[in-house]
């Protein structure tokens, strides 16, 4: 065990399996020499040389389209995005290829490929640089989405990326890259995607939140323990495919669900929970599924972001509203 | 061969000029005479096949599909100049290249006949299925050849796109990305003169698009798309050149869709008459067969005989995929990913199960 950060483990997850495995090649812009602007690869050009771990020239859509071909010809590529925003130049590749080559070939082409970006925001950043917006990525028929929000999870899921035979997007909240430490075994292991992760057992609520929102939530539950309330937090860790039998079975027992994420609402990762709470467990339902989100609103610059982004206020009125509805 | 013909002095390689004369001995590739007759054969199947295709979706046998007629050279040439083990990334208009690199008028058929079958070519096939979005393909191929260097193996790859194509960002990164790596990745241009209805000189300022390729320091060269010998030439050098490690190479193939842009399109809206006999005179199928004849290697009895073998081969082709009525259910779910997950299997039975209660 040592003691890690996000940024850490997620290194330590490329660091194995570059060693585990000579056909993964790791690139993308500033992600070699400078280690990545978040020095997630910090170290990985040095200890594996320029053939395997290298700066791109600056241009997402032939990064992820030659990943498609490096994938198609044997190799296991990991691009990453700078940020999770500017990988709209690349959308065409990730909709149209990445997802698509396995059906269109009837399974004579896959695309191994891990496609690593920081993504969220409440870092006090530029425009384009807090954009969270995994809801698109996961109405994409072919593609996984992962997010997770610890050390321990961000290390088991990346290398279960790594190994999976289809294309996994794996979204990094940046905003807690080093604000979470934890032990973490300095071995492989592997978390599985797919499967959320029940963080606190609870009888009268259900909280689904990833990313930097758990940590959010769970300074909410704090005070709402306080008030005598007992609730039950699932960390989602996989957009898609995401764990509905967990969160069925939670809502089954709690009869309440409330969704956080800092995206933006309207058709977002919320609205579809909600729905499979209407589809699977509507019969158990003490009050309507709620939900807190970010605004659809373009992402404010920072001095507007503290509106935006939800925080344990907002989400513990909402724990109060749903309970005593 | 790429210095002497430098796109920016006007420079186009044509070995065989529209009567089927040798203009340029010098450059003739040194191809024995029946590997000559087999291209020819070749061109003639593709051609069959394209007009076949074309009259069974007139029929409503197929769906929308490309034509390719009239730029046979250029695919079967290029792809000649290819070993079994080298790659090829299509875009769609690309017919007797593909038939080369292995698949058949059935994965044709099935393909424009509205089954992903259509791509499950025969096993080992180096060749990716068509790439409908414009230019997207030519990054792939820039991986493939990245891949090819990483792996110390010798492999090129070749991928083909049209004159509209190059106007594409994808275009640029590619050729850009290769040139950086110094993958061995061949940019086949088929510049057929028009995208859709917009006529080539609407789709860029460059003279030529063979030029774009000293931007990214790279070979250029343009050449006579129709004529088999100068597209085999030329393809050949482009692969020698990058097989040696020297990276990356752009072909500007100049030549003529002879038929619609695809059976949904009239030509007739935005070209003339009097221009598409001007290039029916340049077949690439016609210049070949009277060089063929001159040389007593081909004749009309020749022709007749082998149009018939070939429309019989794909008469039956065509039967086979006849046979095909729908697509499996399952298999609409069952390469979304390796596994499939729990949401996906409730769908799939979700429609089987309709499918049944509607008594299908
Ligand atoms: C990105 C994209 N934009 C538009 C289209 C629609 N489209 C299909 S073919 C075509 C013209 C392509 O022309 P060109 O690249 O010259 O190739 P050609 O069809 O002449 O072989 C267009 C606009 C498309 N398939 N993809």
């Amino acid at each position: 065990m040592a003691v890690m950060n996000l940024v850490q483990a997620i290194n330590s997850a490329l660091d194995l399996k570059l060693a585990d495995d000579k056909n993964i090649v790791l690139f993308g812009e500033d992600a070699g020499f400078e280690g990545g602007v978040f020095r997630v690869t910090d170290g990985l050009q040095e200890k594996y040389g320029e053939k395997r771990v290298f700066d791109t020239p600056l241009a997402e859509s032939v990064l992820i389209g030659a990943g498609i071909g490096m994938a198609v010809n044997g190799l296991r590529p990991i691009c990453e995005i700078q940020f999770s925003g500017f990988m709209y130049p690349a959308f065409n590749q990730i909709i149209s290829h990445v997802s698509r080559m396995r059906t269109r070939t009837r399974g004579m082409f896959s695309v191994p490929m891990v496609i690593r970006a920081p993504y969220g925001g409440g870092i006090r950043a530029l425009e384009h640089h807090s954009e969270s917006t995994e809801a698109i990525y996961g109405h994409i028929p072919g593609l996984k989405v992962v997010i997770p929000s610890t050390p321990y999870d961000a290390k088991g899921l990346l290398i279960s990326a790594i190994e999976d035979n289809d294309p996994v997007l794996f979204l990094e909240p940046k905003k807690i890259y080093r604000a979470i430490k934890q032990d973490v075994p300095e071995e492989i292991y592997r978390i599985k995607i797919g499967k959320a992760s029940v963080l606190q057992q609870g009888e009268q609520l259900t909280i689904v939140a990833y990313g930097a929102m758990s940590r959010v939530v769970q300074q909410a539950i704090q005070h709402a323990k306080k008030d005598g309330y007992s609730i039950e937090l699932i960390d989602l860790r996989t957009i898609y495919p995401f764990d509905k039998q967990t969160i069925v079975e939670s809502i089954r027992k709690t009869g309440r669900l409330l969704v956080v994420h800092e995206a933006a609402r309207t058709f977002g990762v919320a609205a579809e929970l909600m729905a499979i709470a209407n589809e699977e467990a509507f019969l158990h339902l003490e009050a309507p599924p709620a939900r807190v989100t970010g605004y659809d609103t373009v992402i404010p610059l920072p001095k507007g972001e503290d509106f935006y982004f939800p925080d344990a206020a907002r989400v513990y009125e909402a724990i109060k509203k749903t309970i005593k509805f | 061969m790429f210095s002497t013909f430098d796109p920016l002095q006007g420079k186009r390689l044509t070995i065989m000029n529209e009567s089927g004369e040798i203009v340029a001995p010098e450059w003739m590739p040194k191809l024995p005479d029946d590997k000559i007759v087999d291209a020819y054969k070749t061109m003639l199947y593709a051609r069959i096949g394209d007009l076949k295709a074309v009259s069974y979706q007139r029929q409503g046998r197929l769906y929308t599909l490309p034509t390719n007629i009239g730029q046979e050279a250029a695919a079967v040439g290029s792809a000649l100049a290819l070993e079994k083990t080298d790659w090829m990334v299509p875009a769609y208009r690309e017919l007797g290249a593909w038939l080369v690199k292995g698949a058949t008028m059935r994965d044709y058929f099935f393909y424009f006949g509205g089954s992903e079958e259509g791509s499950r070519y025969p096993d080992g096939t180096r060749l990716l299925p068509v790439s409908v979005p414009i230019t997207s393909q030519l990054t792939h191929a820039v991986g493939i050849g990245f891949a090819s260097n990483y792996k110390g193996e010798k492999d090129v790859v070749i991928t083909y796109f049209g004159d509209g194509g190059s106007s594409q960002g994808d275009f640029h990164e590619a050729l850009n990305w290769a040139a950086v790596f110094s993958c061995p990745t061949i940019f086949f241009c088929n510049n057929n003169g028009y995208a859709i209805s917009l006529p080539r000189e609407k789709q860029t300022k460059s003279k030529t698009i063979a030029q774009k390729a000293i931007a990214y320091d790279m070979p250029g060269i343009q050449i006579d798309g129709n004529d088999l010998f100068a597209v085999y030439r030329a393809t050949s050098e482009a692969v020698k050149y990058a097989r040696d490690g020297n990276g990356p190479v752009l072909i500007e193939a100049i030549t003529y869709r002879l038929g619609a842009h695809t059976t949904s399109d009239d030509p007739s809206r935005y070209r003339s008459a009097e221009e598409e006999k001007e290039w029916e005179a340049k077949d690439p199928l016609l210049r070949l067969r009277v060089w063929l004849e001159k040389k007593g290697l081909w004749d009309d009895a020749k022709e007749k005989d082998y149009s018939e073998e070939a429309t019989s081969d794909i008469e039956s082709q065509f039967a086979e995929f006849e046979q095909y009525k729908a697509t499996p259910i399952e298999d609409i779910f069952k390469y979304t990913f390796e596994e499939m997950p729990d949401s996906l299997k409730e769908q799939m039975i979700e429609v089987r199960n309709h499918v049944n209660r509607m008594g299908g």
